[in-house]
């Protein structure tokens, strides 16, 4: 079994725990600008937009294309969802059918 | 007769505070459960992510229980499926993590009385869900409970791993494209992007990241645009006025941002 991802585990915990542990251990060293605070409170939501819209929005080729197909609309769709309820899994779950049920008919690659 | 009275007295708060904390501690129980609930099929999604970007089932245990990581082990599971460098996926593993370091903060003030080591264990497992459920009960009892943080990590770390773990083995044995579970990554990274929302500031942030990813992603393929995005669209949001929903408009009360049910 491979274990060539292994290390890219470790990779993340290096660049994730000292954002857990710091405060905990070094006291203090969470007193940033209130600047410094609010971006990085708004790095979460947009580092995540944006690797949806990278996913479903363009091809995989080289150079990548924008992508015109169900995709984009099952996202909408999941959007949608966890908009209404704030929940992740039946928004991913309808997102998942749509693009099964349009494979399946054919209206979709 | 006063000393007696006074340990009468002592005994008698001695026990209210213990009830309290039982009580704190059962609906602190209540609430892992509901969340570990959550977690499982979630983990299970983020399973068969990773079979699409060519995990192994080592290497998806490794990264659950390693990196416990959720949304960043989807955002890794992307750009690692996209050809994207190690160094472009920490930076953005670096970025979606960023704010554990405001829950850090928030906990630290409970944690005086352990020592350094433990809290070093105990860091490794603050995740959106067991800060949320950890903080809750330290507000409510008045101070730090060691069983309830464990409580608390444990809520999300087991079935994270265990669902993660499932998910791979599972949808290694079906034709995930034909059932759309391709569709499983995206969906999941918009669906996470939305519940970290509070405010019109995150609004703008993540529309700016879209609005800038694309035609970057375009020009210099998806890894550029995503760092680019990500880099770019929190300034976007700091230049809107904070509205009162707005989370990062009071950073002295950090709390969770995902009700996704992710670590």
């Amino acid at each position: 079994m491979s274990v060539a991802l292994v290390p890219l585990a470790f990779l993340m915990w290096a660049v994730t725990y000292p954002s857990r542990a710091l405060p905990m251990l070094a006291p203090g060293i969470e007193r940033l600008p209130a600047w410094a605070v609010s971006y990085l409170r708004l790095a979460g939501p947009a580092a995540l937009a944006a690797l949806a819209a990278v996913s479903c929005l363009l091809t995989a080729d080289k150079p990548p294309h924008l992508l015109v197909g169900i995709e984009p609309v099952a996202v909408g769709v999941c959007v949608l969802i966890v908009a209404r309820t704030r929940l992740l899994f039946p928004g991913v779950a309808a997102a998942v059918v749509v693009v099964a049920v349009a494979r399946a008919l054919g209206v979709a690659a | 007769m006063s000393g007696q009275s006074l340990t009468a007295d002592e005994q008698a708060t001695g026990k209210a505070v213990a009830d309290s904390v039982r009580d704190s501690r059962r609906r602190l129980t209540r609430d892992a459960l509901a969340i570990s609930a959550y977690a499982l099929p979630v983990g299970l999604v983020y399973g068969l992510t990773a079979l699409q970007a060519h995990y192994s089932l080592l290497d998806v245990l490794a990264n659950s229980t390693i990196a416990l990581a959720g949304g960043a082990q989807f955002a890794a599971a992307g750009m690692v499926k996209d050809g994207a460098s190690w160094l472009a996926i920490a930076g953005v593993v670096a970025l979606v993590n960023a704010r554990h370091l405001l829950y850090s903060a928030a906990v630290a003030p409970y944690l005086t009385a352990t020592s350094r080591r433990e809290r070093a264990v105990m860091a490794h497992f603050l995740t959106d869900e067991s800060f949320a459920l950890a903080l809750a009960h330290f507000r409510r009892i008045g101070g730090f409970e060691r069983r309830g943080y464990w409580i608390a990590a444990m809520a999300i770390f087991v079935p994270w791993t265990i669902g993660s773990g499932f998910g791979y083995i599972v949808a290694g044995a079906v034709n995930t494209n034909q059932l759309g579970l391709d569709m499983a990554f995206p969906a999941a990274m918009a669906g996470l992007s939305l519940g970290m929302v509070s405010g019109r500031r995150d609004v703008a942030a993540a529309l700016a990241a879209v609005a800038v990813a694309v035609p970057v992603g375009l020009v210099g393929g998806p890894s550029l645009g995503l760092v680019a995005g990500a880099v770019v669209g929190p300034f976007f949001g700091l230049a809107v006025p904070a509205s009162p929903t707005d989370e990062s408009s009071a950073p002295e009360t950090p709390e969770p941002f995902s009700e996704a049910g992710l670590p």
